[in-house]
């Protein structure tokens, strides 16, 4: 700043004027703002890593819980135990599934009358909704002829209805007095009060959100279409062009034009059906009086005097619809008596028709429907249906492929820590195995599994998909962070131990194996732990040999095939059904556990036995 | 005894495989690998007593290969007790005063820790001999200036000739472009972040800020990779497209933005924590030159502190590229499928690692040039990702030893 070659003479240090007093100012908020970036980088990976957990526990929380429907099931003889041997192996082969279907038959008999709702009826149980059921008569075989209470598992869809993913339920106690006009069939209903329009303006209000969305939608697309004509006519100009001057690009060209042409009317097409589908919405939202309700419209369902009716046509004060439970009287309900329930997600968006939802809200109102620990994830295999998937045949796989890798990975690790630490010369041969092992830990993990894939699932021919292949892979993989940690385990020991050892006539190998090695092995553990950390929450090697099947058994050894918890979380990430989202994050939670577990253990490890010399 | 038991594994069932097929009489003789292996699988069968409704040259094939299979367990069993017997003989006839023992003992330990530490040298020996074969082996099928700098990546080989693609092109310029694409947005993210923090953490944070803001960025280390992938494509993916869409933009769902982004910070622990390390190793005396001079505290890390650790952070930006290359189940759930030769991060790529997870997992015979494309893929992976690391450890070492 003060620059003496250049002025004649030294000036004086300017430091009180004004202008020097803003450029010290200026300075200073200069480092102010350094400083901010800094702790403004922290805040953002802090706030990224708090953003992760917590929408991944929202996203895993339905998955912990599960709702079964309590039934009163007849534990009759000609199903259960047909040839009437009384043994448990015959009872647990019996079919257990019908005596259920019965029972819920029981509570909807209009339902049952008809081949198509009693199917859709049988749809709400689960397919190992009678696992329970079986537990319970193979365990005490006289109860068979007694009826009996069971909580059966739900369907996955209408377990997620009670966990409210379906759809939102709203319900309203009607104000008024509600007079329905017959107990089934076509019925309507009058109501003292106005107890619709909150519900029809509601509606009306979606459909206008869902209008105006499309008519956005319409508009994007026909600036899209304005692109494609404008390329299309350019390409036709081309192509003309062409077939004068340069025959050999007109195939080319006209290849182009085709896809542009058939891209240009698809989009037209696009334009066309939404227009059409907001215009019909239209009409319903700007309509006054009656409002007829279609599936595409949120549904409205009106439950009074036991039965539910879906409504078709709302105004303010009256519907009408149709019955899907028959009321048990076409009596006057008194206000607070009856509800009317809005389903904000249209019928047709959603997999649970309002028939089922109306047969779910009944058994709910009956009181059979109760949630609990979602004790099969932990305690299951995996599944197709996303309310029996669990994680247990993925947890083992871990578990084997685990031992396997620690197997082979620490003994050898820990041996090439010794050799390279205490025993290597110091020649160009230790520091290219030690060059080699710095850049061994940096190789991509997929890399060694096309190293499993070539070598040992093609040349050694070992079995695919198994725990002993993805263990002997990932030993490979952490084997450089364990060597590594041991060295540094290793050298943290004072030459004065060994030096003691040798002093009183061990040789090398045993002051390093009785003295040296003991003491470093808080750190080597602790390298280890870590190791097996990372090689715990590996994927993407795994994927390549294979371990990545559709495995329902649960592994009884590391050569059955198997898939790991990481794997599995990328297998039902892939599924498109809600239910298995919810599996998704909570096996990641899970996951995530061991690993805190792992690495707090490696902490306390390194925090107890660490010793300073 | 080990190498006794590993050399008879792969060999004995090939010579039994060879037994049978040699018996088999000359019109049932297989003509190539294909129809070889269905009848080797047939034989198979029959030799494990499901014979029903084989031919009969097929029969006594199985015969053969049943008797030459037992034959080679046998041997097995007879071998390996005669050498334990032969060994045990040996061991007592040495044994007597004057045997030094522990010198014999540690000889063989001392062998055997140098047969694991040369594990390490044999998986780099593995890796690169395998991605290597495969590698030429797809060279000799595909032109490797083609796959090199072609333009088009369309692996899919038709089974018959006339459809759609049925050439199976194999330029992989889009996966490279991708990759970068990836890996540039990722290093705008974690670049910025990583140094911003690894300076505050080494020059301005008090003990306690530090032992409560690294572990924060370390855990972001130990997060699974499929873990941030799953963030990716369901939550980071979805936001992205809504306010790209809000905001008029034509987003699609399997975007490069999303992917990159999830991928940055999970890079960032990896320019953090290395620059940091960096950063502390310039000696103090340079600091207090420069606050000596009346420097302030950011204008003494800008000017002095960063250009003598720039070669450190260099590195560490390096190592961190390789990892953002390398990383594979992020890309491979966030990212899309198809080659597009594009630089719109609002747009899907792909990425070399996602193709490699494409061709490998599932069905595959190790023949077609799919497979083979993928190992070429890696051996590219490999090399990239190794010069990388070499370069930067390198300069990291050299940078530690000049001011030690």
């Amino acid at each position: 700043m003060t620059d003496i070659a250049v002025s004649a003479r030294p000036r004086a240090v300017d430091l009180s004027s004004d202008a020097a007093r803003r450029r010290t100012r200026k300075r200073y908020r200069a480092e102010a703002r350094f400083r901010a970036y800094g702790i403004a980088a922290i805040l953002f990976a802090l706030a990224f890593l708090v953003f992760l957990v917590s929408d991944i526990v929202i996203k895993a929380i339905p998955a912990f819980t599960l709702n079964s429907v309590a039934l009163e099931i007849e534990a009759n003889r000609e199903d259960l135990d047909p040839q009437g041997t009384g043994q448990p192996d015959a009872i647990a082969r019996g079919d257990f599934v019908a005596p259920i279907r019965t029972a819920l038959q029981g509570i909807f008999p209009d339902a049952a009358a008809e081949r198509r709702t009693r199917q859709a009826l049988n749809g709400l149980i689960s397919s190992g909704g009678d696992e329970e059921f079986r537990k319970l008569v193979v365990a005490d075989p006289s109860l068979i002829g007694s009826k009996l209470t069971v909580p059966v598992l739900l369907s996955d869809d209408a377990d997620l209805f009670f966990k409210g993913i379906v759809t939102d339920v709203d319900a309203e106690v009607g104000r008024g007095v509600a007079t329905p006009s017959a107990v089934s069939g076509d019925v309507t209903i009058l109501s003292s009060a106005n107890d619709f329009a909150n519900s029809v303006v509601e509606i009306k209000r979606a459909l206008s959100a869902e209008a105006r969305r499309l008519r956005g939608e319409v508009e994007r697309y026909q600036g899209l279409l304005a692109t494609y004509s404008a390329a299309l006519t350019t390409a036709q100009g081309e192509l003309a062009a062409a077939r004068v001057s340069a025959p050999a690009d007109v195939p080319r060209l006209e290849g182009v034009v085709a896809k542009l042409t058939s891209d240009r009317d698809s989009i037209a097409g696009q334009i066309q059906s939404l227009g059409a589908i907001a215009a019909e919405l239209e009409t319903h939202f700007t309509g006054s009086g009656a409002e007829p309700l279609d599936e595409k419209v949120p549904s409205l369902l009106v439950q009074i005097n036991g039965g539910v009716v879906k409504v078709t046509e709302a105004s303010n004060s009256r519907i009408s619809g149709t019955t899907l439970i028959p009321l048990q009287s076409a009596n006057e309900a008194a206000a607070g008596t009856w509800e009317v329930v809005t389903l904000s997600a249209p019928e047709a968006n959603r997999k649970l028709s309002d028939q089922e939802v109306a047969w779910l809200m009944q058994l709910e109102d009956e009181g059979r429907v109760t949630s609990g620990f979602n004790w099969l994830f932990f305690t299951s295999g995996d599944s197709r249906e996303a309310e029996l998937a669990g994680i247990l045949g993925a947890l083992s796989g871990s578990f084997y492929t685990m031992i396997v890798t620690l197997i082979i990975s620490l003994p050898i690790g820990v041996a090439a820590a010794i050799y390279l630490e205490e025993f290597a010369p110091k020649n160009a041969w230790t520091d290219v195995i030690e060059v080699n092992i710095n850049n061994l830990a940096a190789v991509p993990s997929i890399i060694f599994g096309l190293l499993g894939l070539a070598i040992f699932l093609n040349f050694f021919g070992l079995p695919r998909s198994t725990p002993l292949v993805g263990g002997l892979v990932l030993a490979l993989l952490v084997l450089p962070t364990i060597i590594i940690a041991s060295r540094a385990a290793l050298k943290a020991v004072p030459p004065s131990i060994r030096e003691a050892a040798l002093g009183v006539g061990a040789s090398h190998q045993q002051a390093v194996f009785h003295h040296v090695l003991p003491l470093a092995m808080p750190g080597v553990l602790t390298g280890t732990i870590i190791g097996m950390a990372h090689a715990l929450g590996e994927t993407a090697p795994l994927l390549l040999i294979g371990m990545i099947a559709f495995i329902v058994d649960v592994p009884g050894g590391p050569t059955d095939a198997a898939t790991v918890l990481p794997v599995q979380i990328f297998l039902w990430s892939d599924l498109p059904e809600v239910g298995f989202q919810a599996k998704t994050a909570a096996a990641i939670i899970v996951l995530l556990m061991f690993l805190l577990v792992m690495n707090g253990a490696a902490i306390t490890l390194r925090k107890r036995f660490e010793r300073r010399w | 005894m080990l190498l006794l038991f590993i050399a008879w594994g792969p060999t004995a069932p090939r010579l039994a495989d060879h037994m049978a097929l040699a018996s088999l009489p000359a019109d049932v003789q297989p003509a190539d690998d294909l129809t070889r292996d269905a009848r080797l699988r047939e034989i198979r069968a029959v030799a494990d007593g499901q014979s029903a409704g084989a031919e009969p040259a097929i029969q006594a094939a199985g015969k053969t290969f049943a008797a030459w299979r037992s034959l080679a367990e046998w041997g097995l069993l007879v071998v390996g007790l005669a050498l334990g017997a032969l060994g045990g003989f040996w061991a007592y006839r040495q044994l007597g005063a004057r045997f030094r023992a522990r010198n014999r003992f540690e000889t063989v330990v001392k062998v055997i820790l140098i047969a694991c530490s040369t594990v390490a040298i044999l998986t780099t020996v593995g890796i690169v001999f395998s991605v290597l074969f495969e590698t030429l082996r797809f060279f000799a099928r595909y032109p490797a200036w083609d796959f090199l700098f072609g333009l088009q990546w369309s692996p899919q080989t038709a089974i018959r000739e006339d459809q759609v693609g049925s050439s199976g092109a194999f330029g992989a310029v889009p996966l490279f472009a991708g990759t970068t694409l990836i890996m540039l947005i990722a290093m705008l993210v974690a670049g910025p972040i990583g140094l911003f923090s690894a300076i505050y953490m080494a020059e301005y944070a008090s003990r306690r800020v530090r032992a409560l803001a690294k572990p924060i960025l370390e855990i972001l280390a130990g997060v699974p990779t499929v873990v941030f992938g799953f963030f990716a494509a369901l939550t980071v993916a979805p936001l992205i497209r809504t306010y790209g869409e809000a905001l008029g933009f034509d987003v699609a769902s399997e975007s490069a933005l999303a992917a990159g982004l999830v991928m940055g910070v999970m890079i960032i622990p990896f320019v953090s924590s290395l620059s940091d390390d960096i950063i502390n190793a310039v000696p103090q005396s340079l600091r207090d030159g420069s606050y000596g001079m009346g420097a302030t505290k950011a204008e003494t890390i800008k000017k002095v502190v960063l250009p003598a650790a720039l070669p450190g952070i260099v590195s560490a930006f390096m190592l961190a590229i390789s990892r953002a290359v390398g990383e594979t189940m992020i890309v491979v759930m966030a990212a899309g499928l198809s080659g597009n030769l594009t630089f719109n991060p609002l747009e899907a790529v792909t990425t070399v690692t996602v193709q490699i997870k494409t061709l490998l997992v599932g069905d595959q015979e190790f023949d077609s040039a799919k497979t083979l494309s993928a190992f070429a893929l890696g051996f590219v992976l490999f090399f990239f990702t190794l010069m990388l690391n070499i370069v930067a450890l390198r300069v990291v070492r050299r940078y530690r030893e000049q001011y030690d």
